[in-house]
């Protein structure tokens, strides 16, 4: 099929402006993109041709800057049933099932209006897993904030946790796991990273691409409004002064229509009657109509008059920009609609044919009758902007001599104070406001494991679920902090702990989704993180076989031309074949053995004790053998399904004696460990963060030793489990409950404290 | 024993409740739409947790006014038990089924933890598997828990035996509102009618009926249900 010539140019509406420079400027349109509009076009555009363009082309729907780089990354696998390029990756599970899963960030919006920027991105994922097929089952999220001194910052957590626990609450999905960390580089940019993992049959999944000439295009769901126009070429932008004038750019969630629209549609999906479907997110009727009509290789008439709309007056600008939530767009079987649109009516949403599909590769829009927008799709994907733009790699810092980072004087203080401190405090004022246990299948709930487990619904209709044993085991991952002092090594890391979590908790990893926050590409050093992450990242995934299946780019985190941290958030999921076989991190009961698994030479570059502590951040982050990864990981993964382990923790912020104290907190019992005679300062041993090690409890120590020397892994006994103390010989010997208070009471503290 | 669950637009535990019944009785409950006035006899007619409504006006007020919540105050009337869950227990107090209201938790916040209660007594349908003051482990997940009545009501449902659960501490104690996680009066967590045919509490029961997920210390409830009603 080619492209059919453009036989009804558009009208001007009334009242349309003229196309100027300055217009075209603020599209976020640059001289040669316009240039290149004008080309595929043969005239000068619309205003909402205009609008069209500066939303397919910005950097969060086009992905022009990144995109070169994210080809690199390797996605594919066995089990892999779509890597990117979808709403969102599907894996095999087995058993006929499908785990279908993505993170998406929403950091501009959350920054300029922290409830709805939080909540739209939870309801923006939720729909891009439920538009496939799959019936949501866990929601994650990542979430990175300001210096808590900064004024900002307690409103930015208020508002950012209060917004997920509305909407994913309200929806009925658990949320799961995640992480928070703090920091300064977040000040003015902080990051809201959603991801939602959800569950569909392997031969019932949904995808985009349009087919059937003639076939109708059935709007769903809420109303559109004039809210969050230009969302996209928002968040394409970096920030300055202005940007919380640009708070109308924001959309606002209603997470109980979007309940109704996932029962709607997986009543619908149920039936044979959906051919396409594409959730309205990003550059809502937009990108969604393109999409389509693109992957399949279709031309379409939309009759923009047709669009259930909430407020008078609107015009065909708005409403092909507007990106109200809770929004779908179908293409159906001839002669489905009726009943169709019974099911959307007893959900009591809107439900309207606003178009139908074409053979002529063309976007017609009409208004009231007129054409007033006429663009050639194929042109407007493959000749959008690409742009490899230069990069710098940022080098290798120098290794820091541990044996010159001091001891710390108080060994009871340092452990209080990287206890409470604002990365490694506990979250629970976070997550508990989060609903993480409806659907009855959270099986490790936060704090209560490496990974957080969900129970997978047996396959089979009408079985009890008490039948299923199969457990997604899920995480979100990276150290941001790494990431900065060498990015290769810390996109490594970021891969690297995913897969560590997952695995500690008995799952095998399968796949990832990844998330890569960074600031303005258009500086070298900035695009040489992302190149260095991805670079990083690549390796990682080829050498763990744990492909990239899905993920989400968001550039500019920038303000006042300060970036971020470079920030590439690995969410990743597992599975395990009976989730009676998989192991939390709680120490919960006395006299068990405490075997360290991996090898500790005290790395202390980067790490939180010289950063909490010293007051530094230098040093080159620890490295990441990730043949030593995999091998000690399926050891460790072994003796936990062979049911030799009680409790496993991976080792990551904070190093081993850290890892202790979690495990003791979560479990309330104390645990007294003696350093191994070695050549490593002792502060180096119990804070240095190597990597590819874990901490277990378990009833046979000496077994497990020995199974570990035949299986070529370090591990040595540190100690036994029990008593009220956390002590270890020689050091350090403090009440449980005195470094629980510290730890659980830092964050309730600091947003209860008077701003 | 043959149940019903109701299913309003924004419900979103039916399922978990459902499962719970089915995992005690081995048969699947009925479920029942919000507009469906007119449904099969049953046993037992639960009004399940969730936003119904999108908790649009105050929580429970919209479902409490539609058309299945009509037939469910007749069949109450009539003696059939109602076991209302959370959003449930805010509907069938809207419904005036029973006595009180729910107000904001006190912190202002959604708190989704595991409590304990304490039952306050086992002459009821609903808890005549568990010993009076028996401490029990089940979850919570809301943001309007906080049970309040005036002071004569509170007198009355005392007096009569109408508390079902309160939150307490570990051992049992009830401690200056230790363990209460919405400033709840007298830190009731659920409470019958004056016939104790309907109940309505907070937590979660049906989300602590199996040992790896959550424990198994709500699942007495369904199963005194059963026996009573069987």
């Amino acid at each position: 099929m080619t492209v059919a010539p453009e036989k009804n140019p558009p009208i001007k509406l009334p009242n349309e402006p003229a196309i100027t420079p300055q217009i075209v400027a603020e599209h976020g349109l640059a001289p040669d993109e316009y240039e290149r509009l004008l080309k595929i076009m043969g005239r000068t555009p619309t205003m909402v041709e205009l609008g069209i363009f500066s939303a397919m082309w910005s950097e969060h729907c086009s992905y022009k800057s990144s995109k070169v780089w994210l080809k690199k990354l390797p996605t594919k696998a066995p089990w892999v049933i779509q890597g990117p390029g979808e709403n969102a990756g599907v894996i095999d599970i087995g058993d006929g099932q499908a785990a279908i899963f993505k993170m998406e960030s929403h950091n501009h919006p959350s920054y300029i209006e922290p409830y709805q920027g939080a909540a739209t991105g939870v309801g923006g994922i939720l729909r891009d897993v439920f538009t496939m097929g799959a019936r949501p089952v866990a929601n994650l999220n990542a979430l990175r904030f300001g210096d808590p001194e900064n004024a900002k910052t307690r409103h930015l957590v208020s508002g950012v946790v209060a917004g997920i626990a509305g909407y994913g609450n309200c929806m009925g999905i658990p949320t799961v796991g995640g992480e928070t960390n703090f920091h300064a580089a977040y000040n003015g940019n902080i990051l809201v990273n959603a991801m939602t993992v959800g569950v569909a049959q392997t031969d019932k999944i949904f995808y985009a691409a349009a087919a059937g000439i003639g076939n109708p295009m059935v709007y769903v769901g809420s109303k559109t409004g004039r809210d969050g126009i230009h969302g996209a070429t928002m968040s394409s932008t970096e920030f300055n002064e202005d940007s919380e004038s640009k708070r109308p750019t924001v959309q606002v969630g209603d997470p109980f229509v979007e309940k109704l629209l996932l029962e709607a549609c997986l009543e619908l999906m149920a039936t044979d009657a959906i051919i396409a479907i594409q959730d309205m997110g990003a550059a809502g009727l937009t990108s969604s109509s393109f999409e389509m009509a693109a992957k399949g290789g279709l031309g379409l008439v939309m009759e923009l008059d047709k669009v259930p709309m909430r407020e008078t007056g609107m015009n065909p600008y708005e409403l092909m920009l507007s990106e109200s939530q809770e929004r779908m767009l179908m293409v159906l079987k001839p002669g489905r609609e009726d009943e169709a649109r019974k099911i959307f009516e007893k959900w009591e949403l809107d439900f309207a044919v606003i178009g139908h599909l074409t053979d002529t590769e063309r976007m017609v829009l009409t208004w009231h009758g007129d054409v007033v927008g006429n663009i050639p799709i194929p042109p407007l994907v493959t000749e959008a902007p690409m742009y490899e733009r230069p990069w710098t790699l940022t080098p290798l810092p120098a290794e820091l001599d541990a044996a010159k980072v001091p001891a710390p004087n108080d060994w009871k203080a340092s452990l209080l104070t990287l206890m409470s401190c604002p990365d490694l405090a506990s979250k629970s004022w976070i997550w508990h406001q989060y609903d993480h246990l409806i659907m009855g299948n959270t099986a490790i709930r936060p704090q209560g494991g490496d990974a957080a487990l969900v129970r997978v619904p047996a396959a089979s209709k009408g079985t009890a679920k008490s039948a299923g044993h199969k457990g997604l085991a899920m995480t979100s991952d990276c150290t941001p902090r790494y990431v900065q002092a060498h990015p290769e090594t810390g996109g490594r890391q970021a891969v690297a702990e995913a897969w560590r979590n997952i695995t500690a908790v008995g799952a095998r990893p399968l796949a990832v989704t990844d998330n890569m926050n960074f600031g303005n590409p258009q500086k070298p050093e900035i695009m040489g993180q992302f190149a260095g992450a991805i670079m990083g990242m690549a390796e990682a995934c080829t050498a763990l076989d744990f492909p990239v299946v899905s993920g989400n780019v968001s550039l500019y985190n920038e303000t006042e031309g300060r970036p971020i941290l470079p920030t590439p958030t690995i969410g990743a999921v597992g599975v395990i074949d009976d989730i009676a076989t998989s192991a939390g991190s709680r120490l919960d009961q006395s006299g068990l053995a405490l075997v360290l698994i991996g090898e500790t030479k005290g790395w202390l570059g980067q790490s939180i004790y010289l950063r909490e502590l010293h007051g530094r951040e230098d040093g080159a982050p620890p490295p990441v053998d990730l043949a030593v990864e995999r091998r000690n990981g399926d050891f460790v993964r072994g003796q936990i399904v062979g049911r030799r382990v009680h409790a496993c923790h991976d080792l990551s912020d904070g190093g081993l004696l850290v890892a202790l104290a979690e495990m003791c907190l979560s479990g309330g019992t104390g645990a007294c460990i003696k350093l191994p005679v070695r050549d490593v300062a002792p502060h180096a041993y119990l804070y240095g963060e190597d990597q590819g090690r874990y901490l277990i409890a378990t009833d046979d120590g000496g077994a497990l030793v020995e199974a570990a020397r035949k299986a070529g892994v370090p591990a040595v006994l540190l100690g036994y489990s029990g008593g009220p103390d956390i002590a270890v010989d020689g050091l350090l010997r403090m009440p449980l409950q005195e470094l629980l208070d510290a730890h659980e009471g830092w964050l309730p503290g600091y947003m209860n404290s008077a701003a | 024993m043959k149940a019903a669950v109701l299913v309003f637009p924004g419900s979103n535990r039916e399922g978990d409740v459902a499962q719970a019944i089915e995992l005690v009785t081995g048969r699947r409950p009925q479920m029942v739409w919000h507009g469906d006035g007119d449904f099969e006899k049953v046993d037992l007619i639960v009004v399940p947790g969730g936003f119904s409504y999108g908790d649009y006006l105050r929580c429970g007020a919209m479902a409490a006014q539609s058309p299945v919540m009509a037939e469910v105050k007749k069949r109450a009337a009539q003696g059939v038990p109602v076991l209302g869950i959370c959003n449930g227990f805010q509907i069938v107090t809207e419904a005036g089924l029973l006595p009180g209201t729910l107000m904001r938790n006190s912190h202002l916040k959604f708190v989704c933890a595991d409590v304990h209660l304490r039952v306050e007594t086992s002459q009821s349908l609903f808890t005549n598997r568990y010993q009076a003051g028996q401490v029990i482990k089940v979850p919570v997940a809301h943001a309007e828990g906080n049970y309040f009545a005036d002071a004569d009501t509170m007198k009355r449902l005392e007096d009569r035996g109408q508390i079902a659960f309160r939150y307490c501490g570990p051992d049992g104690s009830i401690v200056d509102g230790r363990g209460n996680p919405n400033g709840s009066s007298s830190n009731i967590a659920g409470v019958f009618n004056d016939t104790k045919t309907v109940l309505g509490l907070m937590p979660h029961p049906e989300n602590a009926v199996e040992p790896m997920f959550g424990g198994t210390d709500g699942k007495a409830l369904f199963e005194g249900l059963v026996e009573a009603l069987s």
